[in-house]
């Protein structure tokens, strides 16, 4: 397969693209040592705010910080129009399926999805049938990961539709951005996203039918990888960050303990997975959980965001049938492409994808984070030989896609300026309506010719910007 | 505010309070050991009051047996494994502090954790290179330092008065504690006026700092009298259990929710107890029976904060 990437800078004969132009003639003029100051600078200030993640498996539970890129991801104001519309339509598409699929099930009845698809996923929740919630919202924040292959052509990879993270670090790294280099946002205009967390407010207040609700973020804790993340939005938003100890249910209500007694809790921004929500109707081993809070929630006495279940629409078995859910129930053309999938629990696929391994990347159907996945052309033969036994013996359990070459953006490394490959991920919130803060997060894998940008594999971020022509 | 947050908060500074408190009392036991003793003349007995004081010499006995200086000290101050130990106590304020971190203001968050990694630095060399006083001193103005950032930055809000709160029962405690065991080391039939009287007096001053106040309030030597009275029921010294009941009454009053009431009562009953006793009736019922009740109904008000704020509902 022929391997060509699209720069997001440079064009094929090289010259700058007209978006990234005011920028490329700012960093000719910048003297080397000032941004070499300027970036240490950066490290010391994230530092210092505690901006960091806990890996996992790290047994000294180590918190690090995610390698921060001063050179920005530029998209110019007319392809994000596309973007949104393709993401806001892809949203409303998913939150209709979970809908249908918790209640009349049309879309398997039409034969579009196959029914034991949906019904034996482990992320199908048998309680959330015929379960009716506000406004029909299922996924309230979603993350749709996007990347652009060799012609610059935007795919969907994934849809994040039960606890994205990483809008923190889109928020701090815009804010870092202006500390840095003001001149850069005095020269032209750069769509603002600090409205994030108000917007995130009003989506959280707008699914309860409650008059002005009590919202909180729940955490599983300050071990978590992304409490950083939880604790930034609770104090954003002005609202309580509270662990499963802190609320208790009674009479099929929420209550948080507060120093002044009990008080009501309507909505649960949740950073949980559902299987530690409730040790009563989940994994009875939860310390983090509420015991109880299911059965509030089936009460319709607190709402959860997102829903429970919502992880049945963003499975990668169910990723292929996202374009025809579009169709089926906004009756629209996708305005985002999906990218070609072949599902390994189809002989023929399966066959297909055994045959060209050294090509392709396998998913676990149900893996996340850039862990159980092979990126054939950078495998060795052995890590090919090993996947190839788990796959026969599992095949259900994968999915293989084509190895997209990811667009690549200039990047500081140590010997200068060099292309890396980028993803991107924005965040989607439906509330009274769909809607986005422009750009999202932009993550980089800094290693040579890697594609994988997850932060717990070497990734990093950059600032992402939404800049009018 | 939720009632984890306001027990992370309430307990970050009594252990802060706390560490200062353990380093007061190895300053006062460890300038006493170096003087000349009536008995064995090892000063073992003085480096041991410590642990008697904190519940944790038995502790100490099941590990390490016979009392010895070198051991005594490590165990008291540095050892992560005795939870009583001022190493222990920091790292209890640290980690309290670390969950309410978006609490309490960077300065104060700041100093906690450097405090905790210094001590770590020092646990690894050894008070031995440091030297115990130059130690008792560093506890000592690292928490004053914590009290200043706490001052000097914190909004006026209810994370504000809980931090005050622990700070308040944890010093009410520790005074107590260490007058009657001064008192204890002297025995009741002590001669007044001896030199070992003065001595022991006014180590315990020195430790509290409090000696400039005495000198300025009584213009003579230290007895027993007044060393009581003015550590119990001054109401200008700052250490004193009167001086630290005001100031949790204050705070517990100012605290919304009707759910404190048995809390706000005590504190109140006990304060307004201090207010109207003089020294001689405390003296009448004995000192050390007087303190170790007075001890009891601290740690009955502690409990009734528990129950009301911390681990409400």
């Amino acid at each position: 397969m022929a391997r060509e990437f699209y720069d997001e800078m440079y064009d094929g004969s090289g010259n700058c693209r007209s978006h990234y132009r005011e920028f490329a003639r700012w960093l000719a003029a910048t003297p080397a040592e000032q941004l070499a100051r300027r970036r240490q600078e950066a490290d010391l200030l994230f530092h210092r705010a505690g901006i960091t993640f806990t890996l996992y498996g790290d047994e000294q539970g180590t918190e690090r910080l995610i390698p921060f890129d001063t050179i920005p991801r530029s998209i110019p104001a007319r392809e994000w129009k596309t973007i949104e519309q393709g993401c806001i339509q892809r949203v409303k598409a998913l939150n209709m399926f979970l809908a249908d699929l918790y209640h009349e099930q049309r879309i398997l009845k039409a034969g579009i999805i196959p029914a034991e698809q949906v019904l034996a996923n482990d992320q199908y929740q048998l309680a959330m049938q015929g379960l009716d919630l506000h406004r029909d919202l299922y996924a309230h924040i979603a993350g749709v990961d996007l990347v652009r292959d060799g012609d610059g052509t935007y795919y969907v990879l994934e849809d994040n539709l039960r606890t994205p993270s990483g809008v923190s670090y889109m928020l701090e790294d815009r804010k870092m951005m202006m500390r840095l280099f003001p001149e850069l946002f005095a020269a032209q205009r750069i769509a603002p996203i600090d409205h994030y967390p108000s917007l995130l407010l009003a989506t959280l207040k707008s699914a309860s039918a409650v008059d002005d609700p009590c919202v909180v973020v729940l955490t599983p804790g300050h071990f978590n990888s992304a409490y950083f993340e939880h604790a930034f939005l609770a104090r954003e938003m002005g609202v309580e960050l509270v662990e499963g100890a802190d609320l208790f249910v009674r009479d099929e209500q929420v209550f948080m303990r507060t120093t002044a007694g009990p008080r009501r809790v309507d909505v649960i921004y949740r950073r949980l997975d559902d299987a530690f929500l409730d040790p009563l109707a989940f994994n009875p081993d939860s310390m983090l959980g509420v015991p109880g809070l299911l059965s509030a929630y089936r009460a319709g006495r607190v709402v959860l965001a997102n829903a429970i279940g919502t992880g049945v629409a963003d499975d990668k078995s169910i990723y292929p049938y996202v374009p025809e859910m579009i169709r089926f129930y906004l009756d629209e053309a996708p305005i985002l492409a999906n990218v070609p999938t072949w599902q390994c629990r189809k002989p023929a696929e399966l066959s297909h994808v055994l045959a060209h391994l050294p090509e392709l990347v396998v998913k676990e159907t149900q893996g996340s984070g850039g862990y159980g996945m092979l990126v054939g052309p950078t495998a060795s033969r052995a890590e090919i030989e090993a996947f190839r036994e788990r796959l026969k013996a599992n095949p259900a359990a994968y999915i293989a896609q084509p190895t997209l070459s990811l667009s690549t953006c200039p990047t500081f490394v140590e010997q200068g300026v060099a292309p890396r490959h980028i993803d991107l991920r924005p965040f989607v919130l439906s509330g009274r309506e769909t809607r986005l803060v422009p750009g999202g997060l932009t993550r980089v894998a800094l290693r040579e010719g890697s594609l994988v940008v997850n932060s717990s594999q070497g990734g990093g971020t950059k600032d992402t910007w939404v800049v009018e022509d | 505010m939720l009632s984890r947050t306001a027990a992370a908060l309430y307990w970050m500074s009594r252990y802060l309070e706390r560490a200062e408190n353990l380093a007061r009392m190895l300053d006062v036991s460890y300038s006493l050991s170096l003087m000349p003793q009536d008995g064995s003349g090892d000063g073992l007995d003085e480096l041991a009051m410590p642990l008697q004081i904190t519940g944790t010499l038995e502790d100490y006995r099941n590990r390490h047996g016979a009392l010895d200086a070198e051991r005594l000290l490590h165990f008291f101050a540095l050892d992560g494994d005795n939870p009583g130990s001022i190493f222990s106590c920091l790292r209890a304020a640290r980690s309290n502090a670390h969950v309410v971190r978006g609490r309490i203001s960077a300065d104060m968050w700041e100093n906690i954790n450097a405090t905790w990694l210094e001590m770590r630095e020092i646990a690894s060399q050894g008070l031995g290179g440091y030297g115990i006083s130059a130690f008792c001193e560093w506890v000592k103005q690292r928490s004053h330092l914590y009290r200043g950032a706490a001052f000097g930055t914190s909004l006026r809000n209810d994370a504000f008065r809980f931090i005050r709160l622990g700070t308040y029962i944890e010093r009410a405690d520790n005074s107590l504690r260490l007058l009657d065991s001064r008192y204890e080391m002297l025995g009741e039939q002590a001669e007044e006026g001896s030199a070992r009287d003065y001595y022991q007096w006014s180590a315990l001053l020195r430790a509290l700092s409090v000696f400039e106040a005495f000198s300025e309030i009584y213009r003579g030597a230290p007895d027993k009298r007044q060393v009581a009275e003015l550590l119990i029921l001054r109401e200008d010294v700052p250490r004193s259990l009167r001086a630290c009941l005001g100031e949790a009454a204050l705070i517990l009053a100012s605290l919304p929710g009707e759910n404190g009431r048995p809390a706000q009562r005590m504190a109140a009953e006990l304060e307004a107890r201090l207010r109207y006793t003089g020294i001689e009736e405390i003296l009448a019922t004995g000192l050390h029976a007087w303190l170790s009740e007075c001890i009891l109904h601290i740690n009955h008000l502690a409990g009734a904060i528990h129950s009301a704020y911390l681990e409400a509902a």
